[in-house]
């Protein structure tokens, strides 16, 4: 019987911030001959072992994810459960 | 008057900050650690450069929440000086105290090497050694320098005189080319309204002495002693 429940929080920076390294993967991308792909956003997902009894769970994931995971000047969130 | 410097794990330019203080400019300094929250009757505090916390998550986003971080968000808030250099600025949008953010310098590359600064506002406590439109020489050394706001910000910080260097090339004039990071409107260093809180991602600490290659960053420490000077006679 699992304790833990599960949640992803996918972290990408906004539209219209520039993403330096989306811009290089996708050059490299076209180097390689894969001109079909006309750009690439990159960004990164945390994947949170929660304890199955915790209480306000959504709400604590709403929190770390703006508080800590993600800027809010520059990135957006969301949650996957 | 009296510096104090936090020192993070991973800070590196902790210790540069200190000596130009007291070797230096030859004022009192202290060392703040990060688990500690205690100012020790600081008048300016440095949030020096490096890798807080291994840069991990995002630069600055960890080092928010140490505990020294407390007492300097309420000193801030409350009106007391506090300078963010490289790391220190990051840490600065980070926790709120400035506007914006820090993202990766438009090349990817880590750029490590000596630029040209132009001080646009000489009103603050930290460039009133320099007059309008001085030209700094002033090393950076960072891979996530290029300052990012949104439009109508970037506007606000303009209007009000907030944007404190530029980046330049050796004659003074803004281009394209003397820009090292992709920065919007060549953005070297900003001051929030208050004028007490001040970020910078160009390193005036390595610029004090003549062996290191510049003097210019003195500018930065001796406005400060001139401020300091003028308030305790202003009482």
């Amino acid at each position: 019987m699992s304790t833990q429940n599960k949640a992803v929080v996918y972290v990408r920076l906004k539209e219209g911030v520039l993403d330096p390294q989306g811009v290089t993967i996708h050059k490299s991308l076209q180097q390689m001959g894969y001109d079909d792909f006309v750009s690439v956003r990159s960004g990164k997902f945390f994947e949170l072992e929660i304890k199955a009894d915790a209480a306000d769970m959504d709400k604590k994931i709403e929190e770390v994810s703006s508080k800590l995971l993600s800027n809010p000047v520059i990135e957006n969130y969301t949650v996957e459960k | 008057m009296k510096f104090g410097v936090v020192t993070f794990p991973g800070s590196n330019c902790d210790y540069d900050a200190y000596s130009a203080v007291k070797h230096v400019l030859g004022e009192d300094v202290e060392f703040l650690w990060h688990k500690t929250t205690d100012l020790l009757n600081s008048d300016v505090i440095i949030l020096p450069g490096g890798f807080s916390y291994g840069d991990y998550l995002r630069s600055g986003a960890i080092a928010k929440f140490s505990p020294i971080m407390d007492s300097v968000i309420k000193f801030a808030i409350s009106g007391g000086y506090v300078c963010g250099i490289c790391n220190g600025f990051q840490v600065l949008t980070e926790s709120g105290l400035l506007p914006g953010a820090l993202i990766r310098n438009d090349h990817l590359r880590f750029s490590c090497k000596y630029v040209y600064l132009k001080v646009e506002n000489n009103q603050t406590a930290y460039t009133s050694a320099s007059k309008p439109g001085d030209v700094l020489k002033i090393p950076i050394a960072h891979g996530e320098g290029n300052y990012y706001n949104f439009e109508g910000d970037i506007k606000t910080l303009e209007d009000n005189g907030q944007i404190v260097y530029r980046y330049c090339d050796s004659e003074g004039n803004v281009t394209k080319e003397s820009n090292p990071n992709g920065s919007i409107n060549n953005i070297a260093g900003i001051i929030n309204t208050e004028g007490n809180i001040l970020g910078m991602m160009p390193h005036p600490e390595r610029a004090v002495e003549p062996i290191l290659g510049s003097v210019d960053g003195l500018k930065f420490f001796e406005s400060l002693k001139l401020a300091f000077a003028n308030l305790s006679i202003g009482g």
